[in-house]
């Protein structure tokens, strides 16, 4: 019998955990580890910001769900990884400490043959000065919708805004709190909704909403844009997001690094190298994102966390991490079977794999400042990576050392991403787009980088309603109800 | 001043963009346009996701 650890029940790792449970059967033993009691549809924590969902609707249990898969859960962090095994064994083992199960603060080792590292990111709120509170967690100054519980805590602090603002002006200010942050996504989805929610409260009269962002130009996302077929032109995202903040009134402030927060205030450097403040009555941030922070030692017990993940805490896999100047970057520098090239029973998922380097264009300010959208890994490739590791994992279980691994580079594959611009059955709108590849590919795609047949973005209700059906469907499946392995990533 | 056309004044940024017209925003909460707008997303979305798996 053989062990697969799944470190991570997020997107990524709940799909990779799943499906290996279905495809290995009782036969082999499939571990999940993770701090969170509850599994959480992350992209639906945006209306929970707004207040047109409840926390309830867009978590669920973990635990039920797991012992009807046949699946042994640990709610616990995993805290180190030793691949080697110790000085009496050679058999790789992680520690873990408990969070829940009635053991919290406990500490456990367990051992593995095939290890899957799924930890996705840590919300560095700290990187910025006033954005966290110096001890990991969000601040006093602004808001997040990251997390459900942030985003039922945003929506607190936003209603009292429009209360406000029912008798005085108010100032609001979304985007990112970093010049290294990714999830411009979710900024832009938040920003649309509360403005879509402070129409219908009758208050946007009295609100100035702004946007703050790394971006270098509106509509980069971290994806250095993309070009769409829209009414017979091939458009920039640029154009495309320029009119949808001009036309909703929202004036922005790009290649912002933000640089420190007060009560109130954001300081901020842009790629200019000038430098600005910026005043709000209410502050959603998007905090950057780095490894969760696991540590990896060798067999004599030696620290070697530098050989398994890159500086930033993400976990290096089969890409190329050579460093080489934004002219030489090509598709294939993008990983394409997550494995660790040290290891090879170990894999990384979703966010938690190293990227090569960026996707956009590489900026500093003229002072030297690194002001550029770090690359996004979304729910769709994120939950393809999961499948194809584990397709691979469950391959090499049962087929040997030798078999075939399962590829899914994000150079290959493409994306459908509906951003909410607005909740409502009949008023609601979302941007509905479909990227392909992820990853520009400028040698097969000269031009645009990008396949346009397969590229496209429009505004409206019908996005509206697929986002919201997209919401009961990954909920469903994530429950692991019938059918759910016909329901795609 | 035609209400698409009041953004524009506000500032230089804006002022460089497209804004829609009353018309393309009446179509983007139109149900019956809508609807034929989601079978037409749902099959260029269903083509993106079977060329990614
Ligand atoms: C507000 C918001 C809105 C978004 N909207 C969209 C959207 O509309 N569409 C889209 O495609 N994507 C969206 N995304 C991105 C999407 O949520 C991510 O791509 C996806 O969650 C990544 O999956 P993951 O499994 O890598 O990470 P996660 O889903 O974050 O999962 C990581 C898991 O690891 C666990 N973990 C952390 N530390 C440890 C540890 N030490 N040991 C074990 N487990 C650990 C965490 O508790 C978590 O369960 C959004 C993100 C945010 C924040």
């Amino acid at each position: 019998m053989a062990r697969l650890i799944v470190m991570g029940g997020g997107v990524s790792g709940h799909t990779a955990a799943t499906f290996a449970k279905k495809w290995l059967g009782s036969e082999h033993e499939v571990v999940v580890v993770t701090p969170n009691s509850q599994w959480n549809w992350i992209p639906s924590n945006i209306w929970v910001g707004v207040g047109q969902m409840t926390k309830e609707d867009v978590v669920f249990p973990l635990a039920p769900v797991y012992e009807k898969a046949g699946i042994d859960y640990r709610q616990a962090k995993a805290v180190s990884i030793h691949p080697e095994g110790k000085a009496d064994s050679d058999k790789p083992y992680i520690t873990i400490e408990y969070t829940g199960q009635g053991k919290a603060g406990q500490t456990e080792e367990i051992t593995y043959d095939y290890l899957i590292n799924a930890t996705g990111p840590k919300l560095n709120f700290d990187a910025t000065p006033g954005l966290g509170d110096g001890n990991g967690q969000l601040g006093e100054h602004t808001v997040s919708v990251c997390t459900a519980d942030h985003a039922m805590h945003a929506n607190l602090e936003l209603k009292q805004i429009f209360e406000k603002a029912k008798t005085q002006k108010q100032k609001i200010l979304v985007g990112t709190g970093h010049g290294m942050c990714t999830c411009q996504g979710a900024a832009f989805e938040y920003i649309f909704n509360i403005e879509h929610e402070a129409k219908k409260a009758g208050v946007r009269d009295n609100l100035e909403i702004k946007w703050i962002s790394n971006e270098s130009f509106l509509g980069d996302f971290g994806m250095g844009g993309l070009h769409m077929k829209v009414g017979g032109y091939v458009v920039s995202s640029k154009l495309f997001a320029e009119s949808l903040f001009a036309e909703r009134d929202v004036p922005w402030l790009i290649g912002a690094h933000v640089n420190k927060v007060e009560a109130g205030k954001v300081h901020y450097e842009l790629l200019d190298g000038t430098t600005g403040e910026e005043e709000f009555d209410f502050a959603m941030l998007i905090p950057p994102f780095a490894g969760v922070g696991l540590k990896a030692y060798d067999k004599a017990g030696e620290d070697i966390t530098g050989k398994l993940f890159a500086p930033n805490g993400f976990m290096k896999v089969d890409a190329d991490y050579s460093g080489k100047p934004y002219e030489e970057w090509k598709a294939s520098d993008w990983p394409r079977t997550y494995q660790n090239p040290d290891y090879k029973n170990i894999f990384a998922a979703g966010i938690a794999f190293a990227p090569p380097h960026l996707i956009s264009k590489p900026m500093t300010s003229v002072n030297g400042t690194p002001i550029n959208p770090t690359p996004p890994r979304t729910g769709m490739p994120a939950g393809i990576i999961g499948k194809a590791v584990a397709h691979s994992v469950c391959d090499l279980i049962k087929e040997g050392e030798n078999a075939h691994l399962h590829e899914a580079s994000m150079a290959e594959m493409g994306a459908a991403c509906v951003a909410s611009a607005g909740k409502g059955v009949f008023d609601g709108t979302a941007a509905a787009m479909t990227v392909y590849p992820v990853v520009p590919d400028f040698e097969k795609y000269p031009g645009t980088g990008r396949d346009t047949d397969y590229t496209f973005g429009e505004i409206g209700l019908a996005g509206h309603w697929i986002k919201h059906i997209l919401h009961h469907m990954f909920i469903y499946k994530a429950k692991l109800n019938p059918g759910w392995t016909l329901i795609p990533e | 001043m035609k209400q698409e056309e009041v953004n524009f004044a506000k500032s230089d940024a804006f002022n460089l963009t497209m804004i829609p017209s009353a018309f393309a925003r009446k179509l983007r909460t139109c149900v019956i346009f809508q609807l034929f707008r989601f079978l037409v997303i749902n099959i260029k979305m269903l083509v993106v996701v079977s060329k990614s798996h």
